[in-house]
């Protein structure tokens, strides 16, 4: 048993399990809708292939249905399989050519689900609703708290104009603050948010706050908003209780804001599995990965408009979304937040800033382009290194530990005054990073993933690498919840893509200096054992499924996990880009002096085979 | 890749549909007029509106206003209703009192007022605060175009059909103007240099070719133009325009004097042939033109509409559920054709590996230089 089905999400089923043959998974994304096929084959579950067709969440179409279908007709196309009936529904339990056993679907179109989150203080109770909702697969649009700086009159004004699915309101412990919640309820009752989809409905609102203003909110909000009360997410501040919020968020989800978005209602009556926002069953395919492995888990979903950092660290899960750091439409955001200079030092070749930024700027008006040309690829391979560092620096600051904890005697002042503690996350401590989306999915060469993740996250020590194959993270998320060995068989077998394993020591050293004895005991007797110096990284091949026994013996300003200069002996995986040696230091630095900067960069490239060998001679000039 | 894709490929005709951007001379121009909130439509079916006509009007609910009640007056919160002198739902006055504390016979005083004009809304017992709402804000809807009023939405807006030449641009800023059309430019090819605006241009939509230099640009501000139609613009001198940069392309709000609309993409575009020469048969019409661009699902480009009663003959705009077949006309979108205009020669089944060693669908275009292979996600139809 890999983790309990979650028996309350399920709203049928048309077969016992062992009978079923046939299971079909959609995403409907904001841009596509993305259908999977699963079978039975030779008692073991498989994928089989994919349909995709435009998502038709917009006029002039407005109907969500109409994309599923278009996306199971391609399945249909390429299978044989008639799944939909003369009517265009799905058919239910599979027979003789015909129909599926199970469906379960996704959803981010139209912008996904998007909340508003407020508690008492900023770094405690508010924090603790931004990681619910964000937990919970939702874009966080603005996190309200007493403390947040504003004044009331700026806080109105933007809840009036925040037009939100979903209030998550939390604040209080319980037997705690009673009129600083009150505060903040009154101020979203006098701002009066409408909802995203429709003025005609009620918005819905979780609150998770003190247990003792529950009778005060009924009677100022119960009948402004659809109102649910759910456990206070932080009933002492040592504890952070997410799960009561996180699951009202879900039912009210499917309650409330899919059954208003176009075509919804009758996409409902089509799942066996309560329907879950697309961030949501990405994260629960994280989880999935960290479960099995019993491992620490850093994942990235690096997608055109949004990056979705996910971390499982001891246990803990935690979801940050980058809402507009992304490789099509949110590419000149990437830009604007990193910086022109930052994208350009990962180039190794001579360009203008001014024309990078028209490169940059065309990209984002025609997003669906793809590079022709392998200048234009590496100009999008060094944008995705900065989204993927951008994002996991925002993802820090998700990732803390409760603050507040042990000092609930202290009066609210000293709190507001209490020193942001730094996040959790300690990337020698990552076992192993996992990424999916386009760029790093339709890279020509799996290496160019392995480095982008490597030179984006900067893992310490020594990690695995994943990728997924094709995209289906979501979907292996969402199946996850009632059939989770299904699941992870069809995960570990067709989805996941072993990248290989880095090493990274970490520290500083002048050029040329030594790093580390590195001795890698390959199958078949073969010994690879060399001693690295300050600024090499090296490529050693190491099949997919195969492990071999690392001995790294850092020098004493290196640390590879057992401490500094202290030698590490572990097994590592091999992957179809193989081993990764990182002598290049952490924090990674690159030359000052644009001439030599270029250089370093080819070498690296050079000694990866990130690109063609022509290509990277012209970069030099040759 | 691999075999999901080929099994795709083989599965399908030599097919493909990548939308362009419209250019056409004659249609019927639909524009769906909405208030933000349901309110009053001041015209009816039928009636003849012009650009500025205001078609509805809406109050929106005023600001709220909270006012630490309990704490000017130094009482509990419990107990502020007894010292309340205005209750939910009277009008109050900037000023006036709402709330009194005269202890001890009346030797302490303390009064709450009225931060402004406005409605008591609510008072509250467990947090001492009062809201008070102000009076409501009207919004007005204009027509935008001039025509007929062909549908009215109670109390949400109207329909306007108006008969017009109609272009999409590819990316703009700033929000609905209208203005006459003035070709500024002897070419599509030609930058638009500030000598090229003169004072006479005020009020004005000017048309460009090629590019708007910084200089320009900030000319036209200076000598009040209303509207900039041209093939590119650098983005460094966007920025600089704008005095800050534009992270997600969701523009029509910006705070600039003029709307800015390019054709072609950002650098130095020639301006297609087919739009510069449309807009050229049209100079000196009146325009509506609006830069709202978002790229988001739910797309919106640009739009210049220019209303007219001209009929042409012959056939125009075929429509393009077709799809993109030998012979049809695609625009470059991507390096290192960008901008270069041909005919689709052929439009192979099999996946084939590109430059960057990808394995993508491609197609062959005749250019002048010959025909050569693009992605097909890297080109646009050009409607014809």
């Amino acid at each position: 048993m890999i983790w309990e089905r979650d028996e309350k999400a399920i709203l049928r089923l048309h077969k016992p399990e062992e009978e079923m043959e046939y299971i079909l998974v959609t995403d409907v994304g904001s841009t596509t809708t993305k259908a999977r096929l699963f079978q039975k084959i030779k008692g073991e579950w498989r994928y089989v292939l994919s349909g995709e067709a435009p998502t038709t969440v917009e006029a002039p179409y407005e109907n969500v249905i109409m994309g599923v279908q278009n996306a199971i007709r391609e399945v249909e196309e390429l299978t044989g399989l008639k799944i939909l009936s003369d009517e265009g529904k799905i058919i239910k339990p599979h027979y003789d050519g015909h129909g599926v056993d199970f469906y379960c679907t996704t959803s981010s179109a139209g912008g996904g689900l998007q909340m508003m989150v407020a508690g008492v203080i900023k770094t405690m109770t508010a924090e603790s609703a931004n990681r619910a909702a964000l937990g919970a697969g939702a874009i966080v649009m603005d996190v309200i708290a007493v403390d947040d700086g504003r004044p009331d009159y700026e806080k109105i004004e933007r809840i009036r104009h925040l037009r939100p699915d979903m209030i998550l309101l939390a604040g209080g412990t319980d037997g705690g603050t009673t009129t600083l919640v009150m505060q903040i309820a009154e101020l979203i009752a006098a701002a009066n948010p409408r909802a995203r989809l429709g003025a005609d409905y009620k918005l819905p609102l979780v609150f998770a706050g003190n247990k003792a203003v529950r009778p005060a909110i009924k009677k100022l909000m119960g009948d402004k908003f659809a109102l649910s009360i759910v456990d206070n997410i932080r009933p002492v501040l040592e504890i952070e209780n997410t799960e009561p919020a996180r699951r009202a968020i879900h039912e009210l989800f499917m309650e409330h804001v899919m059954s208003h978005a176009p075509g919804y209602p009758e996409l409902m009556t089509w799942t066996d599995l309560d329907i879950l926002p697309t961030p949501a069953g990405e994260g629960m395919a994280m989880q999935l990965i960290a479960y099995i492995e019993k491992k620490n888990v850093l994942g990235v979903g690096l997608g055109g408009a949004t990056t979705n950092v996910y971390s499982v660290f001891d246990g803990k899960f935690v979801r940050s979304v980058s809402a507009n750091l992304g490789m099509s439409y949110s590419i000149c955001n990437v830009m604007k937040e990193a910086g022109i200079k930052n994208i350009m030092r990962w180039i190794p070749f001579e360009i203008d800033e001014g024309d990078l930024v028209d490169i940059l700027r065309n990209k984002m008006i025609r997003p669906t382009t793809i590079p022709h040309t392998l200048k234009s690829l590496v100009v999008e391979h060094a944008v995705a290194r900065e989204a993927l560092r951008l994002g996991l620096k925002h993802h820090k600051t998700i990732a803390t530990r409760l603050k507040g904890a042990k000092r609930a005697q202290r009066m609210i002042g000293d709190i507001l005054e209490y020193t942001l503690k730094e996040t959790y996350i300690d990337m020698m401590k990552i076992d192993i990073i996992a990424g999916t989306g386009g760029l790093l999915s339709h890279a020509p060469r799996r290496v160019q993933s392995m480095l982008i993740l490597t030179d984006g996250f900067q893992p310490e020590g020594v990690t695995k690498m994943y990728q997924d194959s094709v995209f289906m993270m979501p979907h292996l998320g969402v199946l996850s919840k009632a059939f989770p060995e299904i699941a992870w068989n069809i995960f570990d077998k067709d989805c996941l893509i072993r990248l290989g394993t880095i090493i990274a020591p970490a520290g500083t050293a002048n050029q040329g200096e030594p790093v580390a004895k590195v001795r890698i005991e390959l199958p078949e007797g073969e010994v690879f054992e060399r001693d690295v110096t300050f600024g090499e990284i090296i490529r050693v091949p190491l099949a997919e499924r195969t492990q071999a026994k690392a001995i790294i013996s850092p020098t004493h300003d290196f640390d590879v996990g057992a401490g500094l200069g202290k030698t590490l002996e572990t097994t590592i995986e091999g992957g179809v880009v193989g081993v990764v040696i990182d002598a290049r230091g952490r924090p990674l630095v690159l030359p000052e002096d644009d001439e030599e900067r270029r250089k370093t960069l080819v070498r690296w490239f050079e000694s990866l085979d990130m690109y063609p060998e022509a290509f990277l001679k012209e970069c030099k000039g040759e | 890749m691999g075999k999901k894709s080929v099994e795709k490929e083989s599965a399908e005709e030599a097919y493909a549909y990548t939308p362009g951007l419209k250019v056409k001379r004659e249609v019927t121009v639909s524009k769906t007029r909405l208030l933000p909130i349901p309110g009053e439509v001041l015209v009816k079916e039928g009636d003849i509106v012009d650009f500025d006509t205001i078609v509805a009007r809406a109050e929106v609910p005023g600001k709220p206003n909270i006012v630490k009640a309990s704490e000017i007056l130094n009482v509990k919160p419990e107990d502020l209703p007894a010292f309340m002198v205005k209750k939910v739902g009277d009008e109050v006055k900037e000023g006036e009192i709402i709330a009194k504390y005269t202890p001890f016979w009346g030797l302490i005083k303390r009064f709450v007022k009225s931060p402004v004009d406005g409605v008591i809304e609510s008072i509250s017992d467990v947090t001492g605060r009062i809201v008070i709402r102000e009076p409501p804000t009207p919004v007005e809807v204009k027509a935008y175009i001039p025509g007929k009023v062909t549908k009215v939405l109670p109390r949400r807006g109207v329909v306007i059909e108006t008969h017009a030449a109609f272009v999409q641009g590819i990316f703009g800023i700033g929000g609905e103007r209208h203005g006459e059309l003035r070709i500024v430019v002897d070419s599509p090819d030609d930058v638009l240099t500030p000598d090229r605006i003169a004072p006479e241009h005020k009020g004005k939509i000017i048309v460009g070719g090629s590019l708007i230099t910084l200089e320009a640009f900030k000319k036209a501000v200076e000598l009040g133009v209303r509207g900039i139609i041209v093939g590119g613009v650098r983005g460094v001198d966007l920025t600089e325009c704008l005095g800050y940069e534009i992270g997600v392309a969701i523009t029509g709000h910006e705070d600039i004097s003029l709307t800015l609309i390019i054709t072609e993409g950002f650098g130095r575009m020639s301006m297609s042939r087919r739009t510069f020469n449309l807009l050229k048969e049209f100079e000196g019409y009146e325009a509506a033109i609006n830069g709202a661009t978002q790229i988001r699902a739910g797309v919106i480009r640009p739009e210049i509409i220019i209303p007219h009663e001209k009929h042409f003959s012959g056939r125009e705009g075929e429509e393009l559920s077709r799809g993109m077949r030998p012979g049809t006309l695609v625009r470059i979108i991507r390096e290192p054709y960008f901008g270069k205009i041909g005919k689709v020669v052929s439009l192979p089944v099999h996946l084939q590996k590109i430059e960057t060693e990808s394995l993508v669908r491609v197609l062959e275009v005749q250019l002048d230089e010959g025909v050569v292979v693009v992605p097909r996600a890297n080109v646009e139809i050009i409607e014809e």
